[in-house]
C-alpha cells in the first residue's frame, strides 16, 4: 500500500537519479582503467584506437606478478584462520556466559575498529622493525590481524547466540569433553556464522591497504601496495602500465567478492551497528 | 554450570586478550613512550612542542578535518534519506548494493588510480560536460581538493548507506503504521519516530565514516597535492617515520591523531545520547 504511493512521489525520482549518478561514477572508473590498460596513445576521444597487451607484458617484466598473488592470499587466508582460532573461542564466551567485565571487555575487542590504522599501526610497525619482522610475509600477517579479530568477533556472536543450548548441555551431560562439544556440536551449528566471517574477512583483508603498507616491503608486497607505489611514482612508468596492474587487483578482488555474495548479502560486508 | 566448567569457558577467552594485549595495547602504549621521549630515551615533550611550532605539519590538522568533516556529513546526510527510501526494499535492491559495495571492496587505492584517468582533463567525465556544454574548457577534478573529496566520499557513502540500511530495516514497522494511524504525516512520521530511532545508527556511522575519513591518506597523495594544500596527518605521520626516520616525532603525530579522533567520537556520542533516550523500543521488524 505504502510502496505504490511511494512510486509516484518526486523524493522516488531523485533516489533513482542519485543510484544512477552514483553507479554511472563506478563503472565509469572501473571501464577506463580497464579499456585504458589495453589501448595505445588514447589520449582523445571516446574510445581508444589501437588496442594492445603491450602493458601486461609490462608489468609482468616490472613485477613478479606471482610472487604478488602468492604474497597476497597467503596473507589473506592466514590472516582468515588465525582470526578465527583467535576470534571464535572468545566470541563462544561471550554470547554464552554473563561475567562481571564483560562489558568493557568487549569494548576493548572492539576498539581496534574505531582507533584509526596509523595510530596503533604506525607503532605497530616501528616494533615489527625492531623485531625483524617487518618485509617478511609474516609481519604482513600480523599487522593485518589487528582490525580482522574485532571485526570476526562482531559477525559471529549473533551466530553462536542463535544456537540453542540444549544441544550442547545434553551432550554435556552425556559426559562429552568439551572439545568434543565444539568439534561435533558448535562449528557445525555455527558453519554459516564461520563462513560468513571467514569471506567477509577474506575480502576485507585482500584490500587492506593502510597497516600492508607500514610494514611491506620488497618480497612481502601485497598486490595493492604494489599498486599504490606504481601509481605514486607514476612518472616511473607508463600510466598504461599502472592500469594493468590495477587491473589484475581488479579481477582478484571482484571474483572474491562475487563469490562471496553467493553466500552473504551486501549489507554484511559493513558491521552491523547495535 | 559449574565452577570448573565456568572457568573453562573463561579461558576461551585468553588467546583474544593476548591479542588485544599484544597487537594493540602494547603498540598503543609503546606509540605514547615514544612520542613523550628523545630519541636518546629521556623524557620529553619536545615531539609534541615540535609540531605544533612547526607551521607545515600543524596545518595538517585543518587540512585533514577540511576534507573529512564536510565529506563525512555529506555522505550521512545523504545516507539517511536514502536508507529510509529502501526501508521496505525497493525493485533491483540488490543490484544497488553491489555497485553500493564495489568501491568499498575495491580499496581507496584502485578507486583513485582509476580517477585520474576518468575524470583527467581528456577522460570521459570532461569529455560529457563538455559536450552537454556545461563547461567550455575541462573541469578540473584531479590533483585537488575536489579530488580528494570526491575519491573519500565514494569510499565513504556505501559505508554509511549500508551500515544505516541493516539499520533502520530493523526498525519495527508497527511504529510507523501506528504513527500514521493517530494521524501523522510522512513528514512528521519520519522526524518524530523514526529519525530518533535511527539517531543510534546514524551516530556511528558518523563516528566510523569520520575515522577511515581523517586516517586515509593514499587518495590524498594520488589524487590532491600532497605536498601542499592536500598534505594531510597521516600522511605527515608517515613521512616522519619512513622518510626522516624520527620514529618519535612520528608517534606524537600519530597520537595527535588519535586525540582528534576520540574528541569527535566523544562529541557524536554526547548529541547520541542528547537526542536518543529510549534504548527499548527498537524492536525487530
Amino acid at each position: 500500500m505504502i510502496d505504490v504511493r511511494s512510486k509516484l512521489r518526486p523524493g522516488n525520482a531523485l533516489f533513482v537519479l542519485m543510484i544512477v549518478v552514483y553507479v554511472a561514477i563506478v563503472l565509469g572508473i572501473l571501464l577506463t582503467v580497464v579499456l585504458n590498460s589495453v589501448s595505445k596513445g588514447w589520449y582523445s576521444g571516446l574510445l581508444p584506437k589501437t588496442i594492445t597487451t603491450e602493458w601486461y607484458q609490462y608489468v609482468s617484466q616490472d613485477h613478479d606478478i606471482p610472487q604478488l598473488l602468492y604474497v597476497t592470499f597467503v596473507v589473506a587466508i592466514a590472516d582468515v584462520l588465525v582470526g578465527l582460532l583467535i576470534a571464535f573461542p572468545a566470541s563462544y564466551t561471550l554470547a554464552r556466559t554473563e561475567f562481571r567485565g564483560k562489558g568493557i571487555l568487549l569494548s576493548l575487542f572492539l576498539l581496534p575498529m574505531i582507533v584509526p590504522p596509523m595510530a596503533y599501526g604506525l607503532p605497530l610497525a616501528m616494533l615489527c622493525y625492531k623485531f625483524r619482522l617487518a618485509g617478511k610475509i609474516i609481519g604482513t600477517i600480523i599487522v593485518n590481524l589487528v582490525p580482522i579479530v574485532p571485526f570476526m568477533i562482531l559477525v559471529l556472536m549473533p551466530f553462536i547466540e542463535q544456537v540453542g543450548t540444549n544441544l550442547e548441555s545434553a551432550a554435556k551431560m552425556l559426559g562429552a569433553k568439551r572439545s568434543t562439544i565444539f568439534r561435533k556440536i558448535l562449528i557445525p551449528l555455527t558453519a554459516p556464522g564461520i563462513l560468513t566471517a571467514g569471506i567477509l574477512s577474506l575480502v576485507k583483508s585482500i584490500s587492506m591497504f593502510d597497516l600492508t603498507y607500514l610494514v611491506a616491503g620488497g618480497k612481502s608486497q601485497t598486490i595493492v601496495v604494489a599498486l599504490y607505489s606504481d601509481a605514486y611514482a607514476a612518472g616511473a612508468r607508463p600510466p598504461q602500465s599502472v592500469d594493468a596492474l590495477a587491473v589484475i587487483y581488479f579481477l582478484i578482488s571482484m571474483t572474491c567478492l562475487l563469490v562471496s555474495l553467493r553466500f552473504v548479502s551486501p549489507t554484511q560486508m559493513v558491521f552491523k551497528v547495535k | 554450570m559449574n565452577g570448573r566448567s565456568e572457568s573453562g569457558t573463561m579461558a576461551l577467552l585468553i588467546p583474544a586478550i593476548v591479542f588485544v594485549l599484544l597487537l594493540f595495547l602494547f603498540p598503543f602504549g609503546y606509540g605514547l613512550f615514544m612520542s613523550l621521549t628523545k630519541a636518546d630515551g629521556s623524557f620529553s615533550l619536545a615531539n609534541y612542542i615540535r609540531f605544533f611550532q612547526d607551521a607545515r605539519d600543524v596545518r595538517t590538522i585543518g587540512v585533514t578535518l577540511g576534507i573529512a568533516v564536510p565529506v563525512t556529513l555529506l555522505a550521512v546526510g545523504l545516507a539517511v534519506p536514502l536508507s529510509y527510501h529502501m526501508r521496505r526494499g525497493v525493485p533491483g535492491e540488490r543490484l544497488i548494493t553491489f555497485f553500493l559495495i564495489v568501491p568499498v571492496t575495491l580499496g581507496t587505492v584502485l578507486v583513485s588510480e582509476g580517477m585520474l584517468t576518468f575524470m583527467g582533463p581528456n577522460g570521459w567525465l570532461n569529455q560529457l560536460i563538455m559536450a552537454l556544454c556545461l563547461s567550455k574548457t575541462p573541469v578540473r577534478f584531479t590533483h585537488n581538493y575536489t579530488g580528494v573529496a570526491i575519491s573519500v566520499g565514494l569510499q565513504g557513502f556505501p559505508y554509511a548507506f549500508l551500515m544505516l540500511l541493516g539499520y533502520v530495516s530493523g526498525i519495527n514497522p508497527d511504529l510507523e503504521k501506528a504513527s500514521q494511524m493517530l494521524g501523522a504525516n510522512k513528514w512528521q512520521t519520519f522526524w518524530k519516530v523514526l529519525f530518533p530511532l535511527m539517531v543510534p545508527g546514524i551516530a556511528i556511522s558518523f563516528c566510523l565514516n569520520f575515522v577511515m575519513a581523517f586516517s586515509v591518506f593514499p587518495s590524498a597523495v594520488l589524487l590532491g597535492q600532497p605536498s601542499g594544500p592536500q598534505r594531510v596527518i597521516a600522511y605527515a605521520a608517515y613521512q616522519w617515520a619512513f622518510e626522516k626516520f624520527n620514529f618519535n616525532a612520528a608517534a606524537a603525530i600519530s597520537m595527535v591523531m588519535a586525540a582528534i579522533e576520540l574528541a569527535v567520537i566523544a562529541l557524536i556520542l554526547a548529541w547520541r545520547s542528547k537526542m536518543y533516550k529510549g534504548a527499548s523500543i527498537v524492536g525487530k521488524g
